[in-house]
């Protein structure tokens, strides 16, 4: 194994079809046109010399160091700034420009440091590159006069040298080795989009500075690593490359935090990961990466990670190390116990999002064939079922229509309910790159968040009341359909043309205008019908949307209203248009399609069915149950009931994520046996019986699917620490129920699956290997993946309008719960914080905190910063508020990463109508001045402290 | 199970249905319950509505009713 080498081409690739022949140093080469001289060379193999030209972003041509002749005109171009055009003859390599080169390197490096020995990019330098390829070997004008390189020049301080910033845990800045080549503000400008780095000063005195000559962490930075990765020199370097040195191998592997699903390379020095950088050749993320996948892997080394499995008979018990084959039958026994009493419906699990699609499916083989009942059910129940069922009734299947690349083609984009820039940042800065090309964007939330809020980009905001969904989509329909916009040709064509004309006349209600439903959503008309027509009008329209559409009592209602958006606009079937739901956790596409809930199979086929569950009792060698099973909500009632008193739990953090805590809390005491299987002892495994220790993304082979359906590959850099890959723990659970399931390797498992599932038919480990990713469906009739569903027809054959009347939600305010909490995610933080809080990312939030409007906020006598308790029919917590118009008055708004604060204590039972998707967003609730904890926060912790503690080996005899 | 939940949770389904008026709206409730719930849940159900079915509205009930008819659940196992 070797280092993957990216070459840099230097500037971006043209997106034309036309191509432009000319010469270069002698070779005919043929490059689309527009693209420059100097990435026309290096595809013919003769690199230019560079400094500050990079393929991420757009050529500049400020170092002079990539000049070239060009026969018949006048002086010495720079290649990156001049085009191809057909007939060029160009020489990169001449007498004169030789010269010319090596006097830009001298003055380079008359002004940097030469401890290139010691030097954290030693190995891994442009400028010592260049040096080297111009053939510097003086520097004759000495180092005595002004520089930015000694903190003293002649015995006087040098008010020119600033020391190093090293306020970024994970980065640092050392601006004495900078050379202002400026690839770092542009890719923070370019590629993330957030503006955050500008040179400051001009000519000698210019220097990169982060804000207004702010530190880095006190800066807008939001740490992404585009700039560290684009810089040429050891100004921006990881600090984990100062630490360990640079890396000798490296292997491209999936992100596992958001569904966005960035490629990375994991490079290594033997089994330690040295850094990880985004991938160019990966297709989701396109050679970007956040905060999280690219840094905020030290989890995977935390010290509480838990090695080895543990027991316990009872939850006020310490636990017990003991050997895996003590685990797997005390589990066994427990749960064979409970069978044996309660029945063979009495148990079940939960697979995990986080998980690979291979070990998902091995967990609801388990559940199906093994439990012999079909209680399994995912994460994805809380976040988006509502999708599944939505998106399944409309289009007939349930998956995002596009591929992220489409996001380049679109006119108008639509983002509800969900704020990219923190929960998806990668795609965010796709899409805001297509916004600052002139794309329109309209932003359907109850907060300004930082999409509304991000520079050059000018948004239609719709800030509506949370749980009014239903009511602004239908008043959109209401507008496009009464002002006659509805795309007929294509609703004719491709739609049900009665279910169409039914769905037509109910928007078209007066009672369903934006003037109507003003007093319910608190949106102003005007805003709101400018918002339809542009979408509808405006170009190719697409759709974002996230889990503020799902997580409500009409999740899934809502998830129908944007379909027929989209069909009646036509906007579907064509790259730069479609619904895309954004996906929470990196596998939840994968989950879903891995068979993991309840009703349904691999591939979202009815468990009732004869014909598809006949087929994997044949391959399975065991009779199947035809009847739907539990979901999560349903398991916790019928544990409460004494029904349900076993479960699997894989990689995910029950306690925490799911709503109304001390239900789950009734609902996990009940159980008598709980089997934990993750990295740390987490919340739910307060209640667990059985640790069994999980795996992370670096120590195992399998796949993740991503929002895109995009199935990529997860590849093993890491010895397991805990012995097993989770796939090979679920096998070992399975066999001491007496369900044996043998695989030598995930991709046995992936084979196993494209034989059962008609989607996945065409996707095997080689086809992977070969591709790089494929998107699902994948078969015969599209052996290399589907970028864009529904082309030529929908996967239901015609579109189904679906009539979507607005029903509030039994959660209302009234004089003891005045407010609306409404939920959602932080950039630094990852879901339940499981992760990301045990890693440096703890700098950027290290804590939960209470956005609350000036206005409710003073009526309460409530200051920045104070503690405040929040309380509603559910529960009550207590966490520190921070006064922000961001939120509406009479909204207030938290994140949920820290179990400190428990977020889920408020949150309460209600839930989608056709799902049982928790209603997260939208509490009634009521803010209090506070003086610390909570009871219920404190009787918690207690019971954590308690619960979490692991007995002491006993002395070998 | 709780008869009052799974009450609140037949109505809810039956207020999406609503909308799309009795003949559609009976059978949809029904097929919903049909797919999306474990046996259990059905035969709690099954159990209030010959209880008397308090609680459940019109077109719900109907739904409940017709589905028995055309449900043979397994005895709890």
């Amino acid at each position: 194994m070797s280092l993957i080498e990216e070459v840099d081409l230097g500037t971006p690739r043209s997106k034309s079809e036309t191509m432009v022949t000319l010469t270069i140093d002698g070779k005919q080469v043929s490059v689309p046109e527009g693209t420059s001289i100097m990435r026309a060379a290096m595809e013919a193999g003769h690199q230019i010399p560079k400094l500050c030209a990079t393929d991420m972003v757009d050529a500049f041509g400020s170092c002079r160091l990539c000049l070239v002749e060009i026969e018949g005109r006048a002086g010495t171009p720079a290649s990156c700034t001049t085009p191809v055009m057909p007939g060029l003859v160009v020489h990169t390599q001449t007498e004169r420009l030789k010269t010319l080169r090596k006097g830009v390197m001298e003055l380079y490096i008359s002004d940097h440091p030469l401890d290139c020995l010691t030097c954290g990019a030693n190995g891994d330098c442009e400028l010592q590159d260049m040096a080297g390829a111009v053939g510097l070997r003086d520097v004759r004008y000495g180092y005595e006069g002004e520089n930015h390189v000694f903190a003293k020049s002649n015995s006087e301080v040098n008010a020119a040298w600033m020391p190093k910033d090293e306020s970024n845990p994970y980065f640092t800045y050392d601006p004495s080795k900078c050379i202002v080549c400026s690839r770092c503000v542009r890719a923070c400008e370019e590629v993330q989009g957030t503006f955050a780095l500008t040179i400051s000063g001009r000519g000698f005195d210019s220097r990169v500075s982060p804000g207004m000559s702010e530190s880095f962490l006190g800066s807008e930075c939001v740490s992404c690593g585009a700039c560290v990765q684009a810089c040429p020199t050891a100004t921006l370097t990881e600090k984990s490359v100062i630490e360990i040195g640079q890396p000798e191998h490296s292997v491209v592997t999936t992100c596992a935090y958001c569904g966005v699903g960035c490629a990375f390379k994991a490079e290594m020095r033997g089994e330690e990961v040295v850094r990880m950088v985004p991938y160019k050749d990966g297709k989701a993320n396109r050679g970007h990466s956040c905060v999280k996948g690219r840094f905020a892997w030290g989890y995977t080394n935390h010290k509480e990670r838990i090695l080895k499995p543990m027991i316990r008979e009872r939850i006020e018990d310490p636990w017990r190390e003991v050997s895996w084959d003590e685990a797997f039958s005390f589990a066994a026994t427990k749960m064979r116990g409970i069978q044996k009493k309660y029945g063979r419906d009495a148990i079940g699990g939960i697979t995990s999002s986080r998980c690979t699609n291979e070990e998902t499916y091995l967990v609801q083989k388990l559940i199906r064939a093994g439990f012999g009942n079909n209680n399994v059910d995912t994460c994805a129940r809380v976040c988006h079922s509502p999708t599944g069922y939505g998106l399944a009734t409309t289009f007939g299947t349930s998956a995002g229509t596009q591929d992220f690349d489409s996001v380049e083609e679109t006119d108008v984009v639509v983002v509800i309910g969900a704020n990219p820039a923190s929960a998806h940042p990668v795609f965010a800065s796709r899409l805001k790159k297509r916004l600052r090309q002139g794309a329109k964007l309209i932003v359907i939330d109850p907060r300004r968040t930082e999409m509304v809020e991000s520079p050059h980009v000018k948004a239609l905001h719709l800030p509506l009341m949370p749980g009014t969904n239903v009511a602004v989509m239908t008043a959109l329909a209401h507008v496009i359909v009464t002002e006659g916009l509805v795309n007929e040709a294509f609703v004719r064509e491709r739609c049900d043309w009665s279910e169409f004309e039914e769905w037509a006349a109910f928007v078209a209600q007066p009672n369903n205008s934006p003037e109507a439903t003003a007093i319910l959503t608190g949106v102003d008309p005007k805003v709101l019908r400018e918002a339809a027509r542009t979408y509808a009008t405006g170009g190719n329209g697409a759709i974002y949307y996230g889990l503020g559409v799902t997580e409500h009592s009409q999740g899934s209602t809502t998830v129908m209203a944007i379909a027929n958006l989209a069909m009646a606009t036509g906007n579907i079937g064509r790259p730069g248009v479609g619904v895309n739901p954004l996906r929470g956790q990196n596998n939840v596409q994968g989950s879903c399609d891995m068979g993991s809930f309840p009703h349904e199979l691999p591939g979202y086929r009815h468990i009732a069915g004869d014909a598809v569950r006949e087929q994997f009792e044949a391959l399975w060698n065991v009779k199947l149950n035809p009847e739907p099973g539990l979901r999560i909500p349903n398991m916790f009632d019928a544990a409460v009931e004494g029904t349900f008193m076993g479960l699997y739990v894989q990689g995910e953090d029950i306690l925490q994520s799911d709503p109304n805590t001390s239900h789950v809390v009734a609902a996990l005491s009940a159980m008598e046996c709980v089997i934990v299987h993750d990295l740390f002892l987490n919340e739910t495994a307060n209640y667990a019986h059985v640790f069994l220790p999980g795996s992370s993304f670096l120590e195992k082979d399998g796949t993740f699917t991503n929002a895109e359906r995009r199935i990529q590959r997860v590849r093993k850099v890491v010895t397991p620490k805990n012995g097993m890959a989770d796939w090979e723990v679920t096998i070992g659970l399975a066999k001491a129920m007496g369900f044996e399931m043998n695989y030598n390797h995930p991709s046995e498992i992936m084979d196993e699956i494209a034989a059962l599932t008609p989607t996945f038919a065409g996707v095997s480990y080689a086809k992977l290997e070969e591709l790089g990713s494929v998107q699902w469906p994948c078969n015969e009739k599209a052996p290399e993946g589907t970028p864009v569903m529904h082309i030529d027809g929908f996967v239901r054959g015609k579109g189904k309008f679906v009539v979507t009347e607005y029903v509030a939600t039994d959660e209302r305010t009234g004089p003891r719960y005045p407010l609306l909490l409404t939920t959602g995610r932080i950039l630094s933080q990852y879901n339940v914080g499981a992760q990301t809080r045990r890693t440096e990312n703890v700098v950027w939030h290290a804590e939960d905190r209470l956005e609350i409007h000036p206005h409710d906020a003073e009526q309460r006598g409530v200051r920045d910063g104070d503690w405040v308790r929040l309380k509603s029919r559910a529960g009550e917590t207590t966490l520190r508020a921070e006064i922000t118009d961001r939120v509406a008055p009479g909204v207030v708004y938290t994140t949920f990463h820290h179990p400190d604060t428990q977020a889920n204590v408020i949150t309460t039972d209600y839930s989608d109508w056709a799902t049982n998707c928790p209603e997260y967003k939208v509490t009634a609730v009521q803010v209090s001045p506070s003086n610390g904890p909570s009871d219920w926060q404190k009787a918690y912790d207690a019971q954590a402290r308690h619960s979490r503690r692991i007995a002491p080996a006993e002395a070998a005899e | 199970m709780s008869p009052d939940r799974l009450i609140y949770m037949a109505n809810q389904i039956g207020k999406f249905f609503q909308s799309q008026g009795h003949d559609k709206a009976v059978p949809g409730i029904a097929e919903h319950i049909k797919k999306f719930w474990d046996p259990r849940m059905k035969r709690a159900i099954f159990a209030h509505l010959d209880a008397g079915g308090a609680g459940l509205e019109p077109n719900v009930r109907e739904a409940i009713a017709s589905l028995k008819q055309t449900t043979a659940l397994p005895t709890a196992p």
